[in-house]
């Protein structure tokens, strides 16, 4: 039988607000345990829920964004559930009614096609704290600092069917909320986390088969490991006859299986109910004019306007505008080199080949954007060729040192006065007389060829420094006598 | 000259003003009193000794450096449901018999601000959920009025304090008639503002839309200066009313020539005790003296209020007792095996029979299957008596009636019978449904006994309510009958 996968991704983004998403205190990462959580975060008696403007400014952003409809009245409810890191015994989420509606997203995939991915809703929550199992001698310790920390949870429709499609929406979620600054798209640190629910149902069939969700997917190749391990599981169970059984599973990446976690009898009842400590939130169109005002420039504008302000090929600017980082990281090369295509082959091949090499982000590059800036602008202005501009660069990437200085010290100035290179011109004919001779003597065809012997000669008379548009062009006109 | 304990809070400050006495002689009066009289009516779970004379020094040297204000140097209780700094605040449990507040609520924050001195922490109901006083896990408070009876709750710590006259004042809180049954119980005045007009911060929560912060005194003027000082927006609670806070004591002084008060007539029918009847029907002719215009009003679905209130609250407190797990503060069961241990002993430790009784009716309205048909239904049918009382007070300026249907009743009377227990609530809980102001003022005695007047009034007007009974209160004593041996 042919098998067609249904996924619908849950994903959870932490919102970069300086504080939590109902108490004061901070959401720095990586304090000390428990330092950054405040009595409301603790959950003592008698405390209360106070909503984060910012928070909800970025909901605003994000569902605008996805073109989604921003519900002018959205209400926070409690999902009940005890657990030693839910310090209040509840979590403050959006239920019935979130403030994000529904919105969509476009996906490439294989082949150039465009599909459109629908997303079901947005809402605001808070996250729960850790728990942490190891170094404790059978206790539990609990750190509250990530306790109140503001999320955004972004719901796919199931419109997903492979695990590359789940992982090119996913990527293009993750381009969106970095774009507009809304989440730091770390996912080391848990800024952004991934649910799946996967089913799957022969191919021609309307009704969804038996899902299961599968949690603690925190890179995009283990979103696509476990996808793929767990539709080849529901498959087997399938084809053997068996049922798949609604559960939660946790994908394990270090043996690369997912395996059950709890199943749909044990899950919790959330008892969700509106809360009472928060009065409905109401935004206005002011609101959100005013919060939309500012908003960042997304990927797929910003794709354009490099293709049309830069001159890129379309697959350029693509590479270019993958990540925000990476948009503002070429522009900044531009803003100082002024050749804009030059900026972008050298970002493109020297920078990232460099950075490949060395198992780097863009993020930990030891070259800035200026500094990049700095060597192509000499390319661009004839300071040097993009030969001797190659082993710059190794210097600077290895020393931290600007292209002016390396250029300076190592005298590595490229020889443009064309009476100097005439007098090496000279000298090279000299010296090589049966070459010019043949040269001479040769089909007007081969000669191009040929020329390049001569060319090499001058370049290594001359360090590598003579300008070798003007040698070309001496060689030229010396040679045909 | 009265004594310092009969005087009210506009005496006690002018003879704070003239050095007729200073706020350390009247704070160790008033801890003298409680040193006498505490021990038979287990008003107070703990006594700030030492802290109210440290304050009351300091309010000395404001009052002589003239930075008093009306309430510098006054004595008060707080309910124990209040969250104060460094001092023990058991809500009535013993799931924090062993809870010292990090902070202190704002109503603790605002009075002492005012210059207020803290004599100590009122008994109540665990966890603010009874009608008597008796669930507490301090033990029941005794009516001063006959020690045999029920203060009424679930602040019958703060109502018997004021009416044994062991403080000039207290704090309350009333999410279903917690300050006005007991006030009525025990005969002094008790107001429980508009939902929203004061803080609920750092109040530990029962039952998160209905609760609401009020002062418990011997009279309306009392109150007034009290929730003057109480009330106002707060940013630290997102249900709070940002709206300015009236000048209730200049409110008090309007005549109430004029003004129509309804008689609800759904809280004069069967269930009213002939005697209760009696006394409202006397202090009804009062008003009619001063003027008043009083007419019959109707609110039809009043008798939806109970049923309404016992799915509401309990869901509500079923959520908002989760945090109590023995993980972070209050009572953790001696080693855990593991964690559902540690959740199920804690909790069945620590919290009480009425409590528990609560969380599993509120847990049970939640659920899925059963949400539609309780806890919506019980909201459509809040909103259902919030309309009639829209439409009641379209006719009228206030409503009135029995603030309870009885005077105290015994202690252990109702305790076996839970449904008995919340029908003593009958006539409040509806406005704590609706978001109301209303306070109950003493009425004649009947057979010896208290007797409750409740005044409910219209969003926001708590001046107007305390008007009319500081109005009846000037032509009236029944406000001014101490109970025997507290003179």
């Amino acid at each position: 039988m042919e098998w067609e996968t249904v996924i619908g991704l849950e994903i959870h983004a932490q919102l970069t607000t300086r504080s939590k998403i109902f108490s004061g205190a901070s959401t720095a990462f990586g304090a000390e345990p428990n330092t950054q959580a405040c009595l409301v975060d603790l959950g003592f008696p008698g405390v209360l829920p106070v909503l984060n403007e910012q928070a909800v400014r970025k909901a605003v952003l994000f569902g605008t964004a996805i073109e989604a409809e921003i519900a002018r009245r959205s209400v926070f409810a409690r999902k009940n559930y005890f657990y030693p890191d839910l310090p209040k015994g509840y979590q403050i989420s959006q239920y019935e009614l979130p403030i994000v509606g529904r919105g969509h997203v476009e996906i490439l995939l294989e082949g150039g096609a465009v599909k459109r991915i629908g997303v079901t809703r947005a809402h605001l929550e808070e996250d729960a704290g850790k728990s942490l199992h190891e170094d404790f001698h059978g206790y539990t310790g609990i750190d509250l600092n990530r306790a109140g920390t503001p999320l955004l949870e972004i719901v796919s429709e199931p419109d997903l069917r492979s695990a590359k499609e789940a992982v090119a929406y996913a990527k293009k979620i993750h381009q969106i909320v970095t774009y507009l600054g809304i989440c730091d798209g770390n996912m080391q640190e848990g800024s952004f986390r991934m649910d799946a629910n996967v089913s799957v149902r022969p191919r021609g069939e309307e009704k969804l088969g038996t899902r299961t969700e599968l949690k603690n997917l925190n890179s995009f190749r283990f979103l696509e490991r476990a996808i793929n391990f767990e539709v080849e599981r529901q498959i087997d169970l399938l084809e053997s006859g068996s049922a798949v059984v609604q559960e939660t599973r946790l994908y394990d990446a270090q043996k690369d299986e997912t395996r059950s976690m709890r199943t749909k009898e044990e899950a919790n009842d959330y008892r969700y109910f509106p809360d009472p400590d928060l009065l409905p939130l109401v935004v206005d169109d002011a609101f959100i004019e005013e919060t939309v005002r500012d908003m960042p420039e997304l990927p797929e504008a910003r794709r354009r306007r490099f293709e049309e302000q830069y001159g890129l090929s379309p697959y350029d600017a693509d590479v270019l505008t993958a990540s925000r980082a990476a948009a503002d990281y070429y522009e900044g090369v531009v803003a100082v080199a002024g050749d804009a295509k030059l900026a972008a082959n050298w970002m493109m091949v020297e920078l990232y080949g460099a950075l490949n090499k060395a198992g780097l982000e863009l993020s930990e590059s030891p070259l800035s954007a200026e500094a990049l800036g700095g060597l192509v602008l000499r390319i661009a202005d004839d300071t040097i060729s993009g030969k001797i501009a190659k082993s710059v660069f190794e210097e600077m990437w290895a020393s931290g040192r600007s292209a002016d200085a390396i250029i300076e010290e190592k005298g590595l100035k490229q020889i443009t006065d064309s009476g100097a290179i005439e007098a090496i011109v000279d000298e090279v004919l000299a010296e090589n007389a049966a070459q010019v001779e043949n040269y001479r003597n040769a089909d007007p065809k081969k000669q191009p060829k040929m020329l390049g012997f001569f060319v090499g000669q001058v370049m290594k008379k001359s360090q590598g420094k003579a300008n070798p548009k003007q040698v070309n062009e001496l060689l030229r006109k010396k040679l045909a006598g | 000259m009265s004594a310092l304990h009969q005087k009210s809070l506009r005496e006690l400050a002018a003879g704070l003003a003239a050095r007729e006495f200073s706020s350390v002689e009247l704070a160790e009066h008033f801890l003298q009193r409680i040193r006498a009289f505490d021990h038979d009516l287990n008003c107070l779970i703990t006594v700030c000794d030492k802290e109210a004379l440290r304050q009351a020094g300091l309010a000395d040297e404001r009052i002589q450096k003239g930075e008093g204000g009306p309430l510098t140097g006054i004595p008060l209780i707080h309910k124990d449901i209040f969250c104060t700094r460094g001092v023990k605040t058991s809500c009535g449990s013993f799931m924090l018999d062993n809870f010292v507040s990090p902070y202190d609520a704002t109503v603790v924050e605002r009075l002492a601000g005012a210059g207020m001195v803290m004599l100590g922490k009122a008994n109540m109901d665990e966890f603010a959920m009874g009608s008597s006083n008796e669930t507490s896990h301090y033990g029941p408070v005794k009516n001063p009025w006959d020690t045999e009876r029920v203060p009424g709750g679930s602040s019958g710590g703060s109502a018997a304090a004021v009416a044994a006259r062991l403080a000039p004042a207290a704090t309350g809180t009333d999410t279903g008639g917690s300050i006005r049954q007991p006030a009525a119980l025990c005969g002094i005045t008790g107001l429980k503002p508009t939902y929203g007009r004061v803080s609920r911060w750092g109040m530990i929560a029962f039952a998160s839309s209905l609760d609401q912060a009020g002062p418990m005194a011997r009279s309306a003027e009392d109150c007034a200066l009290l929730l003057a000082a109480m009330a106002g927006f707060d940013e630290k609670d997102s249900t709070s009313a940002n709206r300015p806070v009236d000048d209730y004591a200049a409110a008090l002084e309007a005549s109430v020539k004029g003004v129509r008060i309804g008689m609800v007539k759904e809280f004069f029918e069967e269930g009213l005790d002939a005697g209760m009847a009696a006394a409202m029907d006397e202090a009804m002719a009062a008003l009619k003296k001063l003027g008043a215009e009083l007419v019959e009003v109707s609110l039809p679905h009043s008798k939806y209020s109970v049923p309404a209130y016992y799915v509401v609250a309990p869901a509500e407190c079923s959520s908002n007792l989760a945090r109590f797990d023995g993980v972070r503060f209050g009572h953790r069961c001696k080693e855990p095996k593991d964690l559902e241990d540690l959740y199920k002993r804690s909790r069945s430790e620590g919290f009480g029979a009425e409590v528990k009784r609560r969380i599993m009716i509120g847990t049970y309205a939640l659920s899925a299957g059963y949400y539609d048909a309780y806890y919506l239904k019980a909201q459509q049918v809040r909103q259902v008596i919030a309309d009639d009382f829209r439409e009641a007070f379209r006719r009228v300026d206030l409503l009135l009636g029995p603030a309870s249907p009885e005077t105290a009743f015994r202690l252990g009377e109702k305790s076996s019978d839970p449904v008995a227990m919340y029908l003593s609530d009958i006539y409040t809980i509806a406005v704590n449904l609706a978001g109301l102001p209303a306070l109950s003022m003493p009425a004649p005695l009947v057979e010896g006994l208290p007797a409750g007047l409740q005044l409910i009034g219209n969003y926001f007007e708590e001046g107007r309510l305390l008007n009319v009974a500081h109005q009846l209160q000037r032509t009236t004593d029944w406000h001014l009958q101490t109970p025997g041996g507290y003179a």
